[in-house]
């Protein structure tokens, strides 16, 4: 088929690495990031590795497929899962793994996490003091960018600890992949910012000094937010950050550091996307961003892609054969869809299943090209990204096997 | 025809919210369509920042500024109407407020450049919802020579995970100062988001997670504001069209077509191969026949709640302009607008 060639994308190769430590699947909401993760972290499992997958939020059935029924915070084991030993290709990587592998995951629970850091760095009395704050408590649970920044964390903590061999991360929902590089940052470089410190120490003559350069009055400013927010939430957050200071020096350190972990060898990223251009606009902003910040992409794997078996009937053939059977139909006037059709039944006349058969594909090949179509375009403008297509699945997955059946779909496309 | 009754009747100001990837910022703006065919004017606001109406309409991006962006197609019987659209964001919304209450423009770039805009906004997340939907609710009550300037406002709300919160106005900022102006709009927001004046419509579409997430949407509404937010209506989008009797739909979805009768068909229409081009479309069949059954079981769950539901049809080549009017048409048909 003409296509502008993308190279493929060898995720069984990927996984095989054992120098493959991370991966993270990213992309924008609603693309089916999260079942991909949990195809590939199971898929990697049973071709021998031991897996962590990081979820966030879950659809339900996807939760119970791999034995997950509650949130909270720890990878549980998943039961299940193929565990008979490589069978791997020669070559594909170094190191031969003698047994099978194993797979864990869990689901981000991101206050919990932030308060688990609150309890490890400070002493109780302190710690039960921070969790007790307002803005704390607004900042642990709903806070942009929290969501993102306790995920890096997990993924901190869970590499540290080096339990698992590999994991995978699945990012927050969130309407643009590039927040969850972004917001993190964001929540660090606020908390830490010059206008909170400014607002929050006794004024002192530092700070009159840099509003006197930007010639507004101290006053104003502290009346503006005064009379917007309240001095109450100003104190919140005053308190909240001395202590946190104290704390680990400094938020955004603690964020940069964390961030590191994405620069290291041994980190991949799977940009995840629908064949729809929203989807792939925003996983080409992700692509960009990650070579600007010098992080390894993978590949593109684009999910739910519509594939026929009858390829060589064109959408405009399958369409002119529905409609010459439907004039011939209305021509033997037999009332369509309403006969048994079953063998030794008198046969339907009006040939009203392969008119159904015809419309369906002709629709399915419309859909084809036009995703075919974004996708080139998405090639067009990275010809270097590897790419890889998942097939859309007729039902929503919800067993192992239907993760399994993704997961294989990954390199047979 | 102008007075014909719809399900929305005395409702000026329409949220739509839906989980990401359902068409959220599409029905929107087709809603807007719908509402202003018959000579009205509506406006369409979009709260996050990611230009979606500019794109949904194929314009340049939208600045802080009410703007005419489509007409609404005039027909026999009616006139048409317009739409216009508004990127609104918390920044200029703060800059605008505090200029209406303080009198404080000129401050207002100085405060920009010191981050104290970005902060506020930042400190307190409940601050920036309600300077967004205080935009909403001032352009629904926003009135001209005696009459509303607009007959609809149609706002591109965040997606379902946050609407109760978004909505959920004044129990956002009770955080913040409670006196003075601040408080004093947040409750004349919410007592515009639970007027009846109000309704908050969902977009989903036929899978497990989205219709999850619209059933949960419903129920969290009646325990926000002042005694519950009105819940509109269910947008199905995306459906697809009924080609199947409910015979054939139920023997596909178990897995089997009869390949004979289909090459039958398939050699009557003058196609070649047809036993092996049968027995392929069979597998189609089957497919398309188990994602239909898989919906029916969502579209029963969205019955529940007993809001009205709306079937928006599938638009395959990619959402444009035709399209957009499609969904509209739609809408109207069946009485959303």
């Amino acid at each position: 088929m003409p296509r502008a060639a993308a190279p493929p994308l060898d995720v069984d190769r990927l996984i095989d690495d054992r120098r493959t430590r991370i991966i993270v699947c990213c992309g924008s909401g609603g693309v089916g990031k999260t079942t991909a993760a949990a195809a590939l972290g199971l898929r990697a499992a049973e071709r021998g590795r031991h897996v962590v997958v990081i979820t966030v939020d879950p659809a339900r059935r996807l939760a119970q497929s791999m034995g997950l029924s509650s949130l909270d915070n720890t990878p549980r084991p998943v039961p299940g899962v193929a565990t008979a030993g490589p069978r791997r290709d020669p070559g594909a990587g170094q190191d031969e793994a003698g047994e099978g592998g194993s797979l864990h995951a869990m689901m981000l629970d991101m206050k919990r996490t932030f308060d688990e850091i609150v309890e490890a760095h400070a002493d109780p009395d302190r710690a039960a003091q921070i969790l007790a704050n307002p803005f704390y408590q607004s900042l642990s649970s709903g806070f942009a960018g929290t969501q993102e920044y306790m995920a890096m964390e997990k993924l901190g903590q869970l590499r540290r600890a080096d339990e698992w061999d590999l994991i995978v991360v699945d990012t927050p929902p969130s309407r643009s992949a590039l927040d969850f590089l972004d917001a993190p940052q964001r929540l660090g470089r606020f908390l830490d910012g010059r206008l909170l410190r400014l607002l929050t120490v006794p004024a002192k003559l530092g700070g009159r000094a840099y509003l006197r350069v930007l010639n507004v009055g101290f006053g104003m400013v502290t009346n503006v937010l005064t009379k917007i927010l309240g001095a109450q939430v100003l104190r919140d957050a005053q308190t909240f950050v001395t202590a946190l200071d104290t704390m680990f020096g400094g938020f955004r350190e603690r964020a940069d550091y964390t961030y590191q972990l994405l620069r290291e060898p041994g980190t991949s990223f799977l940009v995840i996307a629908a064949p729809e251009p929203d989807a792939l606009r925003e996983a080409s902003y992700f692509v960009e961003r990650l070579a600007l910040e010098g992080m390894p992409l993978a590949g593109l794997i684009i999910n739910r892609v519509h594939q026929s078996p009858a390829a060589r009937l064109s959408a405009a053939r399958s369409l002119a054969a529905a409609e010459t059977l439907q004039a011939d139909g209305q021509l033997a006037d037999t009332p369509a869809g309403e006969q048994r059709t079953g063998s030794g039944q008198p046969q339907d006349e009006s040939h009203s299943l392969a008119i159904a058969a015809l419309r369906l594909h002709a629709e399915r090949m419309q859909l084809a090209a036009k995703e075919r179509h974004v996708a080139e375009n998405f090639t067009a403008a990275h010809p270097l990204v590897p790419v890889a297509e998942v097939p859309a699945q007729a039902e929503d997955v919800h067993d192992l096997a239907g993760l399994r059946a993704i997961g294989e779909s990954f390199t047979t496309w | 025809m102008s007075t014909r009754d719809t399900d929305w009747e005395g409702v000026r100001l329409h949220v739509v919210t839906g989980k990401g990837g359902t068409g959220k910022t599409t029905v929107a703006a087709a809603l807007a369509l719908a509402l202003a065919s018959g000579g009205k004017r509506v406006l369409l606001i979009e709260v996050e920042g990611r230009q979606g109406i500019a794109q949904v309409f194929d314009c340049p991006p939208l600045p802080y500024e009410e703007r005419k962006v489509a007409v609404a197609p005039a027909t026999a019987t009616r006139p048409g109407g317009e739409v216009y659209a508004l990127a609104a964001d918390p920044e200029h919304a703060l800059l605008e407020y505090l200029e209406m209450f303080y009198n404080l423009r000129h401050a207002g770039t100085a405060l920009t450049k010191l981050g104290v805009v970005d902060f506020a906004t930042t400190i307190a997340p409940g601050l920036r919802d309600v300077l967004l939907t205080g935009k909403a609710a001032e352009a629904t009550r926003r009135r001209e020579g005696g009459r509303h300037v607009y007959d609809a406002v149609v706002m591109d709300a965040p997606p379902t995970g946050r609407i109760g919160r978004f909505l959920n106005v004044t129990a956002e900022v009770s955080g913040l100062a409670r006196v003075g102006p601040t408080r004093g709009h947040a409750d004349t927001v919410q007592k515009v988001i639970s007027s009846p004046e109000t309704a908050v419509h969902f977009v989903t579409v036929l899978e497990e997670m989205p219709v999850q997430e619209t059933l949960d949407g419903i129920a969290e509404l009646a325990g926000l504001g002042d005694g519950g937010l009105q819940p509109g209506g269910i947008m199905i989008n995306m459906v697809h069209p009924l080609v199947l009797s409910p015979d054939q739909l139920r023997t596909a979805a178990s897995g089997s077509v009869d390949e004979g009768e289909l090459a039958l068909g398939l050699k009557a229409a003058g196609l070649e191969d047809s036993r092996q081009l049968a027995a392929a479309l069979a597998a189609e069949l089957v497919d398309h026949a188990r994602t239909v059954t898989g919906e029916r079981t969502q579209r029963r769950r969205l019955a529940a709640p007993r809001q009205p539901r709306y079937d928006l049809p599938m638009i395959t080549g990619g959402i444009d302009l035709a399209g957009l009017y499609r969904i509209a048409a739609a809408l109207r048909d069946q009485g959303a607008a």
